[in-house]
């Protein structure tokens, strides 16, 4: 009698484990289809250049807003789990390893646009445990929002804050903030639990149009925003960052940001 | 030998009960959670980790701990620790499993989480802890349990056991060492970028391990016909005296490198945790109570004569697991989050749903502990009867 309950202990255990194993990977089966479906671009290193002579704050605001309307990103009204891709921050946040009391009044008064810096050296995908974030061969950091588990490392890992997490149902967000929401049918909702950020607009790029920040700031401001390739010398980026003096964030962690913020 | 766990006193059906309660409540509101989302917890765009991470970090420490009873059994053939490694592996095997619960938990979107394995990517430390806790739990099982059962039919345990055994040695200290380059090896998080990350980790865990098994081993006596021995819980108490000791030792050595060298990055994080940032400091009194603890446990430790008295070895005790679980439990991981990455202050505390749902993991863990432990004093109780 002894061995017997002893051996159905062992056996209802093990087909508990069994059954808990089987259900969870019913949901692997899909991921994986996203990126193979999106054509690699002509650029071998995309970057931007941004012009803080030209930029204002209605610049950001309106860059934010095409950008959080065409990728249907929502809007919480509430940091704790707000989600951004672009936005505005002073100097101080943005720059704080260069702050210091004397900055220059215009600087002071600046906003700088902030988004995903597509590291060359990305931090983030090297610790992302299913490669659902990735580089791209033409540099741009992905996400495959049917891969990423939530595990939220690539937010410890990015020294930028370039990452927002869906703490909530993105689909559920309130609708009074969120008036006709997904404002693009054409771009993917997300759902709850995954991580996501700025793409550079890979999607466009392929298509051959320039991001929706680019466009949009560049309408308001000639050359505020500029986007190309820094492999080519002969860039709109590559003049740019010549003739003028740029800087970048954080350059000291070695991640090799391809954002520039030209200040003169 | 299961079967050992089907009979027991009421005292012990009423503890699994009372367990089953909270493990209910957890498992409710974790379904709340999961349908939800992660939003009625305190995490947010800034603390991205939080209390369960925390929980799975301290308790990777324990579960490493187990090496403490086991190294000196198997590999200095300490025999005196022959009555007490299968405890440290068993609750080893608690702990791993807890861990294992608190990663679950925290995860976005839980159904994925094979993922890991069906697209691993070895350059994530992520995908190594994997692999080093299932193996550890693993190796702690079949050591464990082969080791309880020769005991039984008292015959000596197979050589493919001790292999194991030997191997579960550096294993142990895989696990958390790995843990620790979770942490220290992230760009931009200033507190967490310390080369002494991982010896730091292995020696708050080597204290708060053995003070929890040596609590355990007093309750044990009280309960059960098993005694673990004067003389063992002796040597677990120099064991956590000289833990304890590295490990404050390493963590005033985060103190001087952060504030001799006065680089604000590496001071920030110490800042908020003991004084308050910018008007916020939440922290600061818990940080505070990890000092007192600490003190006294120090003191309590050091000294020949409290240390080898039981009573004030178990005060000792009770103060280190206090102390270490609110340096990691709490301040690690919340501390490398604050500031954020734009030196701003946004903090952190977990909301009542989030410190259920781990009291629920912690109560599944008990579970698991109070059964296996059953079973081996049971059997204990027999081989000596």
């Amino acid at each position: 009698m002894g061995i017997s309950r002893r051996g159905f202990l062992k056996v209802a255990g093990l087909s508990a484990l069994m059954a808990a194993l089987g259900k969870s990977g019913f949901e692997l089966l899909r991921p994986g289809q996203v990126e193979a479906s999106i054509p690699l671009t002509k650029g071998k290193r995309w970057a931007m250049a941004i012009d803080m002579r030209k930029v204002t704050p209605e610049i950001i605001e309106e860059c934010k807003k095409s950008c959080h309307h065409y990728h249907n990103v929502p809007e919480f009204d509430n940091p704790k789990v707000e989600i951004k891709w672009i936005w505005g921050e002073e100097f101080e946040h943005a720059f704080p390893d260069q702050q210091h009391e004397y900055v220059s009044d215009l600087i002071k008064s600046l906003e700088f646009p902030l988004l995903c810096n597509h590291c060359s050296n990305p931090p983030c995908c090297r610790v992302c445990p299913t490669g659902a974030t990735w580089q791209r061969e033409d540099g741009i950091v992905m996400m495959d929002w049917h891969r990423c588990i939530g595990c939220r490392f690539c937010m410890a890992g990015c020294p930028y804050g370039s990452r927002s997490f869906n703490w909530g149902d993105p689909r559920k967000a309130p609708k009074e903030l969120n008036p006709g929401f997904p404002t693009n049918p054409e771009f993917p909702t997300r759902e709850v639990g995954v991580v996501e950020k700025c793409t550079f607009c890979n999607e466009r790029l392929a298509k051959g149009q320039l991001p929706i920040c680019v466009e949009t700031a560049n309408k308001i401001e000639k050359d505020s925003f500029i986007f190309g390739d820094l492999s080519d010398p002969d860039s709109n980026v590559r003049k740019a960052l010549r003739k003028h003096y740029s800087i970048r964030r954080k350059t000291e962690l070695g991640t090799h940001p391809n954002i520039y913020y030209i200040v003169a | 030998m299961l079967d050992r766990a089907l009979k027991g006193s009421s005292r012990y059906w009423g503890w699994l009960i009372f367990l089953l309660i909270l493990m209910g409540i957890g498992f409710v509101l974790w379904l709340y959670q999961f349908k939800v989302g992660l939003k009625i917890t305190g995490m947010s765009r800034d603390v991205s980790w939080g209390f369960y991470i925390a929980q799975f970090t301290y308790l990777v420490g324990v579960a490493a701990s187990g090496v403490m009873v086991v190294l000196p059994y198997y590999l200095h053939d300490y025999k005196a620790f022959g009555r007490m490694t299968v405890l440290g592996e068993f609750m080893a095997i608690a702990a791993v499993l807890m861990c294992l619960l608190f990663i679950m938990v925290d995860l976005g979107r839980l159904p994925r989480l094979v993922n890991v394995i069906m697209y691993p990517h070895p350059k994530s430390i992520l995908f190594w802890d994997m692999i080093v806790l299932n193996g550890y739990l693993l190796l702690n099982i079949l050591v464990g349990w082969n080791a309880l059962a020769a005991e039984r039919k008292g015959i000596h345990y197979r050589t493919w056991v001790k292999v194991l055994a030997y191997i579960s040695i550096p294993w142990a200290f895989s696990i958390h060492t790995v843990t620790a380059f979770l942490y220290a090896g992230l760009p931009g998080r200033h507190f967490w970028l310390t080369a002494i990350m991982a010896p730091r980790f292995l020696a708050s865990a080597f204290c708060s391990g053995p003070a929890i098994l040596l609590l355990i081993c007093f309750i044990i006596r009280k309960l059960t016909k098993f005694d673990p021995g004067k003389e063992q819980m002796r040597t677990l108490g120099s064991i956590i005296a000289y833990a304890f000791i590295l490990n404050i030792f390493f963590f005033l050595m985060e103190l001087f490198t952060s504030f001799y060298s006065q680089i604000p990055a590496h001071m920030d994080s110490l800042i908020y945790l003991f004084r308050g940032l910018d008007g916020y400091g939440r922290l600061a009194p818990w940080m505070w109570t990890f000092v007192f603890f600490s003190i006294v446990a120090l003191i309590l430790l050091i000294v020949p004569y409290t240390r080898r008295k039981e009573d004030t070895l178990v005060v000792a005790a009770a103060c280190v697991v206090i102390a270490t679980w609110i340096d990691k439990g709490l301040g690690l991981i919340i501390g490398g989050f604050v500031p954020n990455p734009f030196e701003r202050v946004f903090e952190y505390w977990p909301t009542v749903p989030e410190v259920l749902i781990s009291v629920g993991v912690w109560a599944t863990g008990f579970f698991v502990l109070t059964v296996l432990f059953k079973i081996a004093v049971s059997i204990k109780e027999e081989v000596a009867a």
